[in-house]
């Protein structure tokens, strides 16, 4: 992508001018898991620390941890085109890992995984927080953001109307408009939107 | 970037060995094109009163024409295209390596693969009475022309799935391998075809690398089949990577 105006910095590194540096920086797991169907998923780890600079040795030893970190170890040496969906999705976020990124950006990353699936993504997503990683994450599902997120912005027509911690939005949304039970991070972003919704037989519809 | 290249080569070899079946058109239908043409002409010129053959039997002449279309399969493009349409083109892009590594590790697996199946088809036509005049060396001089012009077929399909980013379109120009190969002295030699062929093959670069292989297996070594089948080699491949250096590093 080519910036067509201002600048961008992550990790304190400008991705215009250095952008090699601002690629060791960042991790990347795009909505769809873009894997090499053809290698196992060790190879594919392996072959992605080699591209970050890591001796085969350091490579292979990585890949272990990471298949260890996303509970992949019993299909690690099977062909990846054999994996379900949510394995995919697992296997990508630890491609994205193999290089210790200061910031790892999820782009939907739940987005067509079933339920069991999807929560085991957020568990995935928690423990790659915990172990230091700040997670940069967008998604349309808000129960998501609510679950997952330290801070969130609501983005609406590419403007950001609304920030701040989960718990801090709905409170907010509370005290204002004096409601006796806690909203949920969906009336927030409605709010913030100022789109209302009603129901017109069994149907919810935005208006 | 000659170490990312290494890597993703591996890659590409792996990949090769895992879609065997990804290799059999490039062994069968260039054997089965010799098998072909040699049945139906092998009659019209004897090997003991042809002088073009040089001593040898019609399938000698006819072999460099089957080894260069063996390489001009173009797989390596249909790879990378399907790895641009599934996202993994995109996740090795987000890597801080060259660009061009991706292009060039897929080429010199191209090498590799191309350079496995011209030995095996030489080695399947020496028991059928075919003698490399050149001997061992002018062998693995001609593995290394075919290899070249694999790689030089295999470079210009890439940049046709770096610009469409489609596999119907890649495979469909790959089908330049027709003009290219069949508008040639592949089956009498340049000066026996009628004028507007010959004409059409002059300008025609594959006839200076079907010339210089052939060579190597009627003639033994002769500088200028082998000059010139090099050189349009060095041109072709330069302005081939040229091209893919300027495609991928503007890839948005």
């Amino acid at each position: 992508m080519t910036l067509t105006a201002g600048s961008a910095r992550v990790g304190g590194v400008d991705v215009a001018t250095d952008a090699h540096a601002a690629r060791r920086k960042i991790g990347v797991a795009l909505q769809e898991a873009g894997l090499d169907p053809r290698q196992t998923g060790r190879e594919l780890l392996v072959l992605q620390a080699r591209l970050f600079g890591m001796s085969k040795h350091d490579a292979l030893a990585r890949a272990v941890e990471l298949i260890e970190l996303v509970e992949l170890t019993d299909a690690a040496d099977r062909r990846i085109k054999g994996y379900s969906g949510g394995m995919k999705r697992r296997l990508d976020l630890a491609s994205a890992l193999v290089h210790r990124p200061e910031v790892l950006f999820l782009d939907e990353p739940t987005t067509g995984l079933d339920p069991a699936s999807r929560l085991t993504v957020w568990d995935e997503v928690r423990r790659i927080n915990e172990l230091g990683t700040t997670v940069f994450l967008t998604t349309q599902y808000l129960e998501e953001a609510d679950a997952l997120c330290n801070r969130l912005a609501i983005i609406d027509a590419g403007q950001i109307v609304r920030e701040g911690a989960p718990a801090a939005l709905k409170a907010e949304l509370k005290m204002r408009l004096g409601l006796d039970a806690d909203p949920t991070l969906d009336e927030v972003f409605l709010d913030a939107t100022g789109r209302t919704r009603s129901r017109v037989a069994g149907d919810v519809q935005e208006v | 970037m000659f170490k990312d290249s290494l890597t993703l080569g591996g890659r590409s070899i792996r990949e090769a060995l895992r879609t065997p079946d990804s290799l059999v058109p490039s062994i069968f239908i260039p054997v089965f094109f010799l098998v072909v043409n040699v049945g139906q002409t092998a009659r019209i010129f004897p090997a003991g009163e042809t002088g073009f053959l040089k001593g040898q039997n019609y399938a000698a002449f006819q072999l460099p024409a089957s080894l260069l279309l063996s390489a001009s399969f173009g797989a390596a493009a249909l790879y990378l295209v399907e790895e641009i349409e599934g996202g993994y083109f995109d996740k090795l892009r987000a890597t801080p390596i060259a660009r061009m590594s991706i292009v060039i590790g897929r080429l010199w697996a191209e090498f590799v693969k191309t350079g496995v199946l011209a030995a095996a088809m030489l080695l399947i036509s020496l028991p059928f009475g075919i003698r490399i005049e050149s001997g061992p060396l002018g062998f693995l001089l001609l593995l290394v022309v075919v290899s070249l012009w694999g790689v030089v077929f295999s470079g210009f399909m890439q940049l046709v799935a770096l610009k469409t980013r489609s596999a119907a379109a890649t495979q469909g120009a790959s089908m330049v391998f027709f003009p290219l190969l069949f508008v040639t002295p592949n089956f009498v030699p340049r000066n026996l075809l009628t004028r507007p062929m010959e004409i059409a093959a002059s300008i025609n670069p594959v006839t200076y690398v079907m010339e210089a292989t052939r060579s190597l297996i009627l003639d033994g070594f002769d500088a200028t089949a082998l000059g010139r089948g090099f050189a349009v080699i060095a041109v072709t491949m330069a302005l081939m990577l040229a091209l893919s250096v300027r495609m991928i590093n503007n890839y948005d």
